[in-house]
């Protein structure tokens, strides 16, 4: 056995001393054994970063995932759609729009579409056993033929009304009325009794997320609609004087869609008002239905504010839960910080030792946490059937967040370490 | 000439309440390739000559002079310079890494020299040969058994070539067998050029070693350079 490596035990000459050097590469793999050699530690601590990077990015994800799928509702649904009812009554009103209101207002130059209905005063019944005050919150409506177009409606089976139908007792119903009155298909050729009549069901709508009302409606053509009326008014005229009454026939609408110019909306919904009922424009009142939806956009974000303080909160606990570790850490391995100020670490040294192991954990807990945050997204976003929609600035965001946090939660036990002095560290325990 | 460890008049005084005067006035030279044992009892100044030979704490007064450097008047950054290139280390509790292998820990000698990782890892397997673990290279620390253990540490005190290794209670927690071997590996080391200074309360030990310094109550209390033949060249 020889002991070469030993050196031969060769004079030196006193020379300057070139300072102490670790490189960078083991900066980062003596930040990284702190680490491997307390796995279930590092787990854990990193665990407390992983779940608090998670909330933020999940709630950041799972918002955007819904905000995206409202403004795709948004956009399908149109932000041109206006709506016009009467302000009801309040003032002096009569609580009714004129009767020809839908044909003034097709004549503003910039609206695409329009349609009405006109809610009915008669009862929607099953059939003629059932108390005819029971009716459910069903309203009977006369429905304008574009009805359909005008709100971008969809059907949920069966068909529309159409220049024939709507003169004949035939019904189509809006999405909440189907399932009150326990409409599942229309085949069968299901009658129910309005207004005394039977009508055959021949189709049900889906829901209108533009115009809800419709979707309690049953809707019947506005021919048959008048001749209800009619039948209405006349059993009315033989007991009571109605002859101060609307001209029998003339359907008062209780609202009116349209669809315009999307550059002129603002232009066709000044001239509304007077176009509807030029001697008392400020009895009708003009909507947007859209602007409900960006309103709830808008209340959702609200929401996300508050669960990313949340997220933030849980944040700054993982970090206290790095710094906790990490002090116990230095404590310890003290006799390791001796040894390696033994071998020539200086401070600085020791001091980015430990920076580096905090930050390598935080990194760890950031990048899992970013993970699961997608993960929890994607999952709530697919059994919402949303599109999934995480905001990079969310994974980048979180990622410097732990980081930060890492970096913070680092600093002090860093400089515990450091400021040890080699002869206390070198001390056994 | 240069010796490699020269103490001229070092007082070291520890602030109290009560002050503590662990040195008191210590002159010493230790030349190249010298093998000499510090002995002493406990509280008689011996660890504190450690580290302050070490450059691990810093003499109230008086001169250090480590291979020609004097090191009493270093700041931090400078003492950490000096101890990665001049001074070896050898601890009774051996402080190995445990979740590394022997040539791990060993390569950690030269960790803060800024030696590339390859060949730190070469001259690590050299020097752990030059202990007798060739064959325990890549055992972890628990694999081995205390009297490897801290020829492993050794391995790690020599792989830099300092100019003096610094030995404290090498056989403290080994037994009589292992100790007998750590003694021969030191003696051996030493034949093959490494000023060696071992620091012992065990006059057994000292007695089995070329020089004996004995100190007491901060002083040196004899020097007894027996075989002062075989040290000088």
């Amino acid at each position: 056995m020889t002991a070469t490596a030993a050196g031969s035990g060769r004079r030196r000459t006193p020379e300057r001393l070139g300072p102490s050097r670790l490189r960078p590469g083991d900066v980062v793999a003596v930040g990284a054994s702190g680490l491997t050699t307390r796995k279930t530690r590092t787990v854990l601590s990193a665990l407390g970063i992983a779940l608090g990077i998670a909330a933020m990015v999940g709630v950041l994800g799972i918002s955007e995932s819904s905000r995206a799928d409202l403004r795709d509702q948004i956009t399908a649904l149109g932000t041109n759609l206006l709506t016009v009812t009467p302000t009801g009554g309040f003032g002096g009103g009569d609580g009714a729009l004129p009767a020809e209101a839908q044909a003034k207002v097709s004549r503003i130059g910039p609206v695409e579409r329009v349609a009405d209905v006109v809610e009915l005063d008669v009862a929607v019944l099953r059939n003629d056993l059932v108390n005819e005050n029971e009716t459910g919150g069903i309203t009977a409506m006369a429905a304008h033929l574009d009805l359909l177009t005008t709100l971008n409606g969809e059907l949920a089976f069966g068909s529309w009304l159409t220049e024939a139908s709507a003169a004949v007792p035939t019904v189509v119903l809006g999405s909440v009325a189907a399932e009150r009155l326990g409409v599942i298909e229309v085949d069968q050729g299901m009658m129910l009794l309005i207004g005394g009549e039977w009508f055959t069901v021949i189709g049900v709508l889906e829901p209108f997320p533009l115009a809800p009302d419709l979707d309690r409606g049953a809707l019947v053509g506005q021919p048959i609609a008048e001749s209800l009326v009619v039948g209405a008014a006349a059993a009315e005229t033989s007991s009571v004087d109605t002859s101060l009454e609307a001209p029998v026939g003339e359907l008062s609408p209780s609202a009116i869609y349209l669809r315009t110019d999307p550059s002129q909306i603002d232009a066709v919904r000044g001239v509304l008002g007077s176009t509807v009922d030029p001697q008392s424009p400020d009895e009708v009142s003009i909507s947007r239905p859209s602007e409900l939806l960006e309103a709830q956009e808008a209340t959702e974000s609200a929401f996300t504010n508050l669960f990313l303080g949340l997220g933030a909160v849980s944040l700054l606990v993982g970090g206290v839960g790095i710094a906790n570790v990490m002090v116990i850490a230095v404590i310890e391995r003290r006799n390791e910080i001796g040894l390696r100020r033994a071998l020539g670490a200086t401070r600085p040294h020791i001091r980015r030792q430990f920076l580096t192991e905090a930050l390598l954990l935080s990194a760890l807990g950031g990048a899992a946490g970013v993970a699961i945050g997608v993960a929890v997204t994607a999952l709530y976003a697919g059994s919402q059937g949303w599109r999934i929609v995480v905001p990079p600035l969310a994974m980048i965001g979180g990622f410097g967040a732990a980081l930060a946090i890492g970096a913070v939660a680092g600093l002090y036990p860093a400089m515990r370490a450091a400021g040890l002095a080699p002869t206390e560290a070198l001390r056994s325990s | 000439m240069t010796a490699a460890v020269e103490l001229l008049d070092v007082v070291k005084t520890y602030e109290g309440p009560p002050p503590v005067q662990a040195l008191d006035g210590v002159t010493l030279r230790i030349e190249h390739g010298e093998l000499a044992a510090v002995v002493g009892p406990s509280g008689s100044g011996k660890s504190t000559m450690l580290h302050v030979m070490g450059t691990l704490d810093r003499p109230t007064s008086g001169r250090v002079l480590i291979d020609g450097h004097e090191v009493s008047s270093l700041g931090d950054r400078r003492l950490s310079a000096v101890r990665s290139q001049l001074i070896g280390f050898v601890f009774q509790q051996f402080f190995l890494v445990d979740g590394a292998t022997a040539i791990d820990n060993v390569a950690n000698g030269l960790l803060y020299r800024g030696v590339a990782p390859a060949e730190r890892r070469q001259r690590a397997a050299e020097a752990l040969i030059a202990v007798g673990l060739g064959h325990r290279l890549t055992h972890l620390p628990n694999q081995l058994s205390g009297g490897e253990r801290q020829r492993v540490a050794f391995a790690r005190a020599i792989v830099n070539r300092p100019a003096i290794v610094l030995a404290d209670e090498p056989t403290g927690n080994l037994d009589s067998n292992a100790s007998d071997a750590i003694l021969d590996l030191i003696r051996q080391l030493n034949e093959a050029g490494s000023t060696i200074v071992v620091i012992t309360h065990d006059r057994e030990v000292a007695g089995s070693l070329p020089r004996q310094i004995a100190v007491r109550d901060g002083r040196i209390d004899h020097d007894a350079a027996t075989r002062v033949a075989a040290v000088e060249r």
